[in-house]
């Protein structure tokens, strides 16, 4: 089996510890794995994407194909729109619904939900509410590790929640509870719109 | 030690380098190369150890404290970007005519596609420039061996190793096996070939002579070396060369194997006679390499007539830009994945200034003083601020290398500029900005120089900066008058004091230092959350 995922937002959001969760869940299942970041001039605050490729077979290249990705995960509904041409045909798109809006040439939310409702597996939901409401505003990203929890499949959701508790560990309990909340109630939602 | 580690490419690059003896890391911070350093930085072994890993002032200078290192009789690392090798290029053409004593190995990271840089050129020339051999790794694993191959080959040939990663390999993470024993670190042994190390003329010719033997002696090396092969293939109708990560997305098109003849080619100089190999059997070669068609040109000059080179140099894959599975895909031929049509919605999302940034409210005031002055011009420098250039400030003429601000200031003063205000960071100051401020105070340029001093090397992740807490004494000690160095803080509330200071200097007609200090938002996050 082999999942490949395009993780999308803004430079800052945190898609990086996303990727840390999922690249630690997928270590301990003895999974292959490559994962292209960006660092440098295009963490600030411009759009960053992070290829991420899960494998059970060992995998060549660190790029995802036009048409290869299974699933885009984006932290911001117009940058999942960005990485469109990579989805396959049958991929997922799980994306937050909360705008970031730092240009001044932000597209009308209306076309961009008309957008993502075209397509036929959306799960979208406004992750960063969602972590307000649980009192962990920061959680806003392991709220979208949840939702798109319910449609990875490589990955059970209890390794990931082992992930998670590696991940934050020597921040403490109580964080760690926290962002497994944040985690669940991801799942839930996405498990709803299934 | 076979632990298993999800490691970046230079992650895996310095754990190898760690567990193979190294003594010293030698850097400046630069995208994609930094994070070898800061592996090292951070590791037990490297205190355990007594490995040396503070950032150096510059390329040129970390290249030359690791040569004195390699001469001393130990294991050295170099790090930087790849046109940090151009700031080091002078010691590092110098290096392979010294040769290497303890093994000094040079990474070199390249940016094709420029993700983060101002070209794309391709480090590889660099090797066959200075007949220097070459190792560039396939994946992270083999970065991991490489890295120990490459001292190991230092020491063997006594010759320093260029090492060669891109963005991809570099900013990439996988699963790496890291199983090589560790390895002692060398004791102090000065080299046995002392008068190689002096290279005037009477030495120098000598040991050209058998540097020139010797490339000779690498290129056999790359014929056998466990980094390249040949495979043949059922399909004859073309054959196929992929360098480092080349062979990936060939690869990645072939699931069932490659049916052409392969050569996959991690070392150099390149290994002709494999090429030569090939082409008694195929008609066409398709060339796959990251960077510049370094080896599709030169391959052209070592095959009998009659055969085809394919590759960037006739837009069989992309001329520039990083190679894509997609763009190999197309050479070879295979048709494109179905994929959903591009949105039309998407807005473009640049990098930009953080919010909160000192150099945002430096330009603001900046901008706000040269209203008044339509003929200036700001030339610019490397570093976050260069996003100066960009809306809502529009704040800079030029941006070309580092350091580059405060001379190209001078040499359009000369020509007649004024005012000439050169803008450069703390970190890019203390780079290569320093002696080109000696000159300016020897010929009494009309120029303001404005450091904006966020304390710290901002845009590779907040490195410490060379000079923090002494600029000014630096600025004094080159010759500038104490009363035209003049300090402000860039918050919106001292707008009025910072115009007053910068229109000040501006009508001052002689060399004059505006710093402008205020700690980078990211840091000072970071030191907030300690």
């Amino acid at each position: 089996m082999k999942k490949d995922i395009i993780l999308a937002g803004v430079g800052g959001q945190g898609i990086l510890s996303i990727a840390t969760v999922i690249g630690s869940a997928a270590l301990q299942q003895n999974l292959h794995l490559k994962q292209a970041e960006v660092h440098g001039m295009s963490q600030r605050g411009g759009d960053v994407q992070s290829n991420l490729r899960l494998s059970s077979e060992p995998i060549f290249s660190d790029l995802i194909p036009k048409g290869g990705a299974d699933l885009i995960v984006s932290l911001e509904p117009m940058e999942a729109l960005r990485y469109l041409p990579y989805l396959a045909p049958d991929g997922w798109i799980i994306t937050n619904t909360a705008p970031f809006v730092n240009i001044p040439d932000y597209p009308d939310m209306e076309r961009v939900k008309a957008e993502l409702a075209r397509w036929p597996n959306v799960v979208a939901l406004d992750v960063d509410t969602v972590a307000k409401d649980l009192g962990n505003a920061r959680g806003a990203n392991m709220v979208l590790l949840g939702a798109m929890a319910a449609v990875l499949h490589i990955l059970e959701p209890e390794a990931l929640r082992e992930g998670i508790r590696r991940i934050f560990a020597r921040k403490g309990d109580v964080i760690v509870e926290n962002n497994i909340k944040a985690f669940d109630a991801g799942l839930a939602f996405s498990q709803n719109c299934k | 030690m076979a632990e298993k580690n999800l490691l970046l490419g230079d992650e895996a690059l310095a754990l190898g380098a760690l567990h193979a003896g190294l003594s010293g890391v030698y850097a400046y911070p630069g995208t994609p190369s930094t994070e070898i350093t800061e592996y090292i930085q951070a590791h037990t072994l490297t205190r355990e150890r007594n490995v040396h890993c503070s950032w150096s002032g510059n390329e040129k200078t970390a290249m030359e404290a690791a040569l004195g290192m390699s001469f001393a009789g130990k294991r050295a690392l170099v790090c930087f970007k790849h046109v940090g090798l151009n700031v080091a290029a002078d010691p590092f053409m110098g290096s392979a005519m010294t040769g290497a004593n303890g093994g000094l190995v040079i990474a070199s990271c390249d940016d094709p596609s420029m993700h983060s840089s101002q070209n794309e050129q391709d480090s590889r020339f660099y090797g066959a420039f200075a007949m220097m051999p070459v190792f560039e790794p396939s994946n992270q694993q083999e970065a991991y061996h490489m890295a120990r191959a490459a001292f190991d080959y230092s020491e063997k040939r006594r010759i320093p190793v260029l090492f060669r990663l891109t963005t991809r390999m570099s900013h990439s993470r996988a699963v790496v096996e890291a199983d090589d024993k560790l390895r002692d670190q060398n004791p102090l042994k000065y080299p046995e070939n002392p008068r190689q190390w002096v290279t005037l003329p009477v030495n120098a010719r000598v040991r050209n002579r058998q540097l020139i033997k010797d490339y000779a002696t690498f290129e056999e090396d790359a014929v056998v070396s466990p980094f390249n092969f040949f495979k043949d293939g059922k399909d004859h109708s073309m054959g196929v060369i992929a360098c480092g990560i080349a062979y990936n997305y060939l690869m990645e098109n072939c699931p069932d194997g490659c049916p052409y003849p392969v050569l996959k080619v991690s070392q150099y100089p390149f290994p002709w006679e494999l090429a030569r190999k090939m082409a008694s059997m195929v008609k066409t070669i398709l060339v796959l390499e990251e960077g510049q068609p370094l080896v599709e040109e030169r391959l052209k000059g070592v095959l009998p007539t009659g055969i085809t080179v394919k590759g960037r140099l006739d837009n069989s894959v992309n001329r520039d830009g990083e190679l894509t599975p997609d763009a190999v895909r197309a050479a070879l031929g295979l048709p494109a994945l179905p994929q959903p049509a591009a949105s039309q919605v998407v807005a473009p999302r640049p990098p930009a200034l953080c919010v909160g940034c000192g150099h945002r409210d430096f330009f603001t005031a900046l901008n706000n003083v040269l209203k008044d002055y339509k003929d200036a011009k700001v030339f610019g420098d490397i570093g976050c601020y260069t996003l100066g250039w960009m809306p809502p400030f529009q704040a800079l003429d030029t941006c070309v290398e580092m350091g580059a601000s405060v001379t190209m200031a001078q040499g359009s003063a000369y020509a007649g500029t004024w005012p000439s205000v050169a803008v450069i960071g703390d970190s890019t100051f203390t780079h290569s900005g320093m002696t080109g401020l000696l000159d300016a105070v020897n010929t009494n340029a009309d120029i303001v120089v404005c450091i904006s001093d966020n304390l710290t090397t901002g845009m590779t992740g907040g490195q410490d900066s060379a000079g923090t807490g002494r600029l000014e004494a630096i600025c004094e000690g080159l010759g500038v008058p104490r009363e035209h160095i003049r300090t402000i803080v860039p918050l919106p509330k001292n707008y009025p004091d910072m115009e007053k200071v910068i229109r000040e200097e501006i009508e001052y007609h002689g060399v004059s230092v505006v710093i402008s200090r205020r700690e980078c938002i990211q840091t000072l996050k970071r030191h907030a959350k300690k």
